[in-house]
């Protein structure tokens, strides 16, 4: 391990965990643009989580240690996942403790705790909540694979800094297949993040919620950590897209000045990505529940597509 | 010489035990404090033994019992060696769990119960050391019989001597294949030694009769599509230290049967073979995991996931074997390995969980998911304990389940290369459904946990559960440790077990492991595919604990409590959370196809209006029910020549006579 390789990976930790509100934030105020409403403060995230930290907890009674253990746990694995995806270097020490398959297993893990959380307090809209989220859970999980395979099998590797180090290097020929999984990781990760299509983030009503069903009991620091952790979630997919789709700009291993130069690239990078977000948000409509499989289906078989389109014509 | 005899003791103090127990089986203080405990260290010795068999090369032995002039042969290599570590200690774990579970009165014939069980143990060892098809089949066959006697443990209920039943059917067919495929591999030169069968040069025709066969047989055995019919009935039938074994453990035995065959006795291994045990496992694992997610009793839920367990299993020797055929032998290994380490993985969660639903059962009397409920405060050991098993059982790092998918799911992605390109295109496809089972896994495990543990108590009867007892307590902390290891030391593991790879493909994973590092699991190379359990438990332990100390530290840690808000709804009983069936919902619709149900919806004018759904498995209306009632026709046609009348009965002999003088007349 690298001195470099330390200080960019201590870097890149504290960068996601100070960017992630950020990110949520430009988002919310994009959307407000587009839907002809007065923005809120770009800071407004980090308002909310100073508030919600200072606030005492309220807790159901029935609320066993579980519900207290999974905010800590969630917010864990988000940190994990945003540490060991390549968003501004190669060269990041934590990176082989997991590969692409081990982060989908995070997320996986996140999910699994916060869905049993959601159940443990015991109302109605908790446990909905938990079993709508597993339902996406399990839609969505085998796209977002099919597309690491993909990229996987382009790169002959399922290490994030491999993949990267191979894309960003290979001669820009262009590869079919790697738009058709583009197109599906975008689809899995407006699912993943509770965004319009699937989800709305926005939203306290009763038949559409699904995130927000699953946390409705939590407050106080609690409720902060898994406010902040769904940021670092968004953040880290946005990395995780821009990683394996537009890695150009990451910097590679013992070169301290890319680094510094990533990090106005990574900003600028992820406040176009959080733009169209909003964008493909506000000129969509939240689908029913039971149209959800469709559209993660519809990911899946794009995802699918693209893995076949690769092994038929580029290898 | 040492470790074989070693074994062979191991059998008798199994037998001896069980035979104390039958004499002094009315003392269930005497069965808790020395019986079962005994059995477990025994259990414990077995594995050590086979731990050193591990390293050490192959020992024969025969013993003299049995008919004249056909002893039994024994063989102990690495093959039976990993499968009788993986007996060794989780069994030793099951024992102890059982010896506080049954020094409670549960109505049953204990000391007949105690002989089954510890004749149950024996033979499984017995299978595993068999060296010619005479000794396997007697001991496959004791195993049947003894796991039968212990599933109809409870026989006063109808509903479990017709499992039991269709246990005892389903297993014969299974025996019956796997003896003709015994048959079929001396090929006709009258030797059933294993050793024997390996010396025949079988054509490729009849070397896939005997491989079929023996699909089907074991397959039987294990719990494959279409012969797992009777695996969701006996498993909850038996009592919950017998389902753990079962499931944990003897399924385990139907796969070393089917590594035996195909990559040890048939001699040659053709690429359909692996094609057809990929379709078939893929095929179970779908079917089991759908059918587990919605079942409402405990104890079937885990069955059912266990045919899934047993399909991705089934699937990894698939791989193994196209590879294999094709000489692949590096990813050969890469599979064979995932192979081993989900049979490890699978029956240390598995049996936890068995043992969980006991103890739930034994504190509350009640099996059926919809009648419990937020047990976690009335029985934190079990609970917390049974959480591990569920994470490994969802497949989630840094937990055993996830290291085998991990390996499977490299073995996938390195595929091609392979010769066919049609081949090259569908073997990644059957990753992605191999993903979509794992993620619905979670989704089984997460309803399992949530429902039994979590919530509301949905009766006022749980109030008074109790939880689990010391030795109940140590039986799942063992297993749980299991697990843990199985999860966090994947490198050492794999070089303990690279011997039975190398044994059947002549090439392991061992020389990659040591090179990486204990600690990085990298079978390939490490920029190719790396992951550090270790690491990455230490990193989520240590961020989970910072982040709790930071928090703690900043801010105050002010906490009040409260009725829970549920968006202002006041009506909050137990009765407002999900139901099993209600979690299982969403799978229910989307699937729908894939289950026979059967709703019943209230209408307006119903003076007792109520919702009932059955879902039901289309096998039974689409194979079995069919085959039962053209056995009843041929059986109701065939009673036509018995009369009972001895003047009928002499005349068939008369004309059969006659019939016989003409055609063999010289």
């Amino acid at each position: 391990m690298s001195a470099t390789g330390f200080f960019g990976q201590l870097f890149a930790l504290v960068l996601a965990l100070l960017l992630a509100p950020l990110l949520t934030g430009w988002v919310n105020q994009c959307r407000a643009w587009l839907q002809n409403r007065a923005a809120p403060p770009l800071l407004q995230q980090y308002y909310l989580l100073h508030k919600l930290f200072h606030k005492d907890v309220v807790l159901a009674h029935g609320a066993s240690p579980l519900f207290r253990f999974a905010p800590y746990a969630v917010f864990g694995c988000m940190l994990l996942a945003s540490a060991i995806i390549p968003s501004l270097s190669t060269d990041l020490p934590l990176a082989p403790a997991a590969d692409a398959l081990a982060l989908v297993g995070v997320f996986g893990l996140a999910r699994v705790f916060i869905s049993l959380a959601a159940m443990d307090v015991g109302t109605s809209f908790g446990t909905l909540g938990g079993r709508r989220e597993m339902m996406i859970g399990f839609l969505a999980e085998p796209a977002l694979l099919i597309v690491i395979f993909t990229v996987a099998l382009i790169a002959q590797s399922t290490s994030l800094a491999t993949i990267v180090e191979t894309l960003a290097h290979r001669a820009l020929n262009i590869y079919p297949s790697i738009a058709f999984a583009g197109l599906a990781f975008t689809m899995v990760s407006f699912a993943e993040n509770a965004r319009v299509p699937v989800d709305n983030p926005a939203t306290h009503l009763e038949l559409t919620m699904i995130h927000e069903a699953m946390i409705l009991e939590y407050s106080g620091r609690h409720l902060a950590l898994i406010e902040w952790a769904a940021s670092l979630k968004l953040y880290a997919f946005s990395c995780l897209g821009l990683a394996l789709f537009f890695p150009w700009g990451i910097a590679e291993r013992d070169n301290v000045f890319a680094l510094m130069a990533a990090v106005p690239l990574l900003v600028v990078k992820l406040a176009i990505g959080g733009a169209v977000l909003a964008l493909i948000e506000t000129v969509n409509a939240k689908m029913r529940i039971f149209r959800a499989p469709e559209f993660l289906g519809t990911a899946f078989l794009l995802a699918v597509l693209g893995m076949l389109v690769n092994l038929l014509l580029e290898s | 010489m040492i470790a074989i005899d070693a074994l062979l003791i191991a059998a008798g103090l199994w037998l001896t035990l069980g035979f104390i127990g039958l004499v002094k089986g009315r003392s269930l203080r005497f069965v808790g404090t020395v019986v079962f405990p005994l059995g477990a260290l025994v259990g414990i010795a077995v594995g050590a033994v086979a731990l050193f068999a591990l390293g050490g090369g192959v020992e024969t032995a025969r013993l003299a019992i049995g008919l004249p002039n056909l002893p039994f042969h024994l063989r102990l290599d690495a093959l039976a060696a990993v499968f009788l570590l993986l007996l060794g200690l989780v069994s030793a774990g099951i024992s102890f769990y059982a010896a506080g579970y049954f020094s409670h009165d549960h109505g049953i014939n204990l000391g007949a119960l105690c002989l089954e069980y510890h004749v149950f143990l024996a033979s499984m060892l017995m299978v595993l050391l068999a060296d010619d098809a005479y000794a396997f089949m007697v001991a496959w066959e004791t195993m049947a019989l003894s796991s039968f006697l212990l599933v109809t443990t409870d026989h006063k209920h109808a509903a479990i001597r017709h499992a039991g039943f269709l246990y005892l059917l389903v297993a014969h067919v299974g025996a019956i294949a796997i003896l003709l495929s015994f048959g079929v591999m001396t090929g006709g030169a009258g030797d059933y030694s294993f050793a024997g069968m390996r010396a025949q040069k079988l054509s490729p025709f009849w070397a896939s009769i005997a491989y079929l066969l023996a699909l089907f047989g074991f397959g039987a055995k294990a719990g494959l599509l279409p012969v797992h019919v009777w695996l969701p009935e006996a498993h909850p039938a038996a009592p919950s230290p017998v389902s753990a074994l079962m499931s944990g453990v003897m399924l385990k035995t139907a796969i070393y049967g089917l590594l035996r065959v195909s990559f040890d006795l048939a001699g040659m291994t053709l690429w359909w073979w692996g094609l057809a045990a990929l379709i078939l496992g893929l095929a179970t694992a779908l079917f089991g995991v759908l059918y587990a997610t919605v079942q409402s009793d405990m104890k079937r839920l885990l069955a059912y996931s266990s045919i899934e367990n047993i399909g991705l299993v089934v699937v990894a020797i698939g791989l193994a074997l196209i590879f294999h055929a094709y000489g692949m032998e590096a990813l050969a290994a890469l599979a064979l390995t995932a192979v081993f380490y989900h049979c490890l993985a699978h029956a240390g969660f598995k049996s936890l969980l068995f043992l969980a639903t006991g103890s739930v059962l034994h504190a509350t009397k009640e099996r059926s998911l919809g009648k419990l409920g937020g047990l976690i405060h009335r029985m934190p050991w079990v609970a917390w304990l049974a959480l591990v098993g569920v994470l490994a059982g969802a497949g989630l790092p840094p937990l055993s389940g996830f290291i085998s998918e991990w390996l499977l799911l490299q073995g996938f992605l390195f595929s091609p290369g392979l010769p066919q390109s049609w081949l090259n295109m569908t073997v990644p496809v059957a990753a992605a459904a191999v993903v979509l089972v794992a993620a619905m896994a979670g989704f089984a495990m997460v309803k399992f946990y949530g429902i039994i543990f979590l919530g509301q108590m949905r009766e006022p009867a749980l109030k008074d559960a109790h939880d689990a007892g010391s030795r109940e307590r140590l039986g799942l902390f063992w297993l749980v440790l299991l697990t843990l290891l199985l999860g966090l030391f994947p490198g050492s593991i794999i070089l303990q077990i690279d011997s039975a790879t190398q044994q059947l493909l002549g090439k392991g994973l061992a020389e990659r492991v040591i090179a990486q590092g204990w600690w990085l699991l990298a079978p390939i190379s490490p920029e190719r595919a790396s992951y550090e359990p270790l690491v990455f438990f230490m990193i989520v332990t240590a961020s989970v604990l910072l982040g709790g100390w930071v928090v703690k530290r900043l801010y105050h840690g002010r906490l009040r409590r409260s009725p829970a808000w549920d968006c202002g709804y006041h009506f909050q009983g137990p009765r407002a959370q999900d139901t099993a069936e209600g979690f299982s919902q969403p799978i229910r619709r989307i699937f729908a196809p894939m289950f026979r149900m059967q709703r019943h919806f209230p209408s307006l004018r119903d003076r007792e209006p109520y919702f009932d759904v059955k879902v039901e498995d289309h096998f039974w209306y689409g194979l079995y029910l069919p085959i039962a009632r053209l056995a009843a026709r041929l059986s109701a046609l065939v009673t036509n020549l018995q009369g009972g009348r001895i003047a009928v009965y002499l005349m068939y002999s008369f004309f059969t006579l006659i019939l016989l003088i003409l055609v063999a007349r010289p």
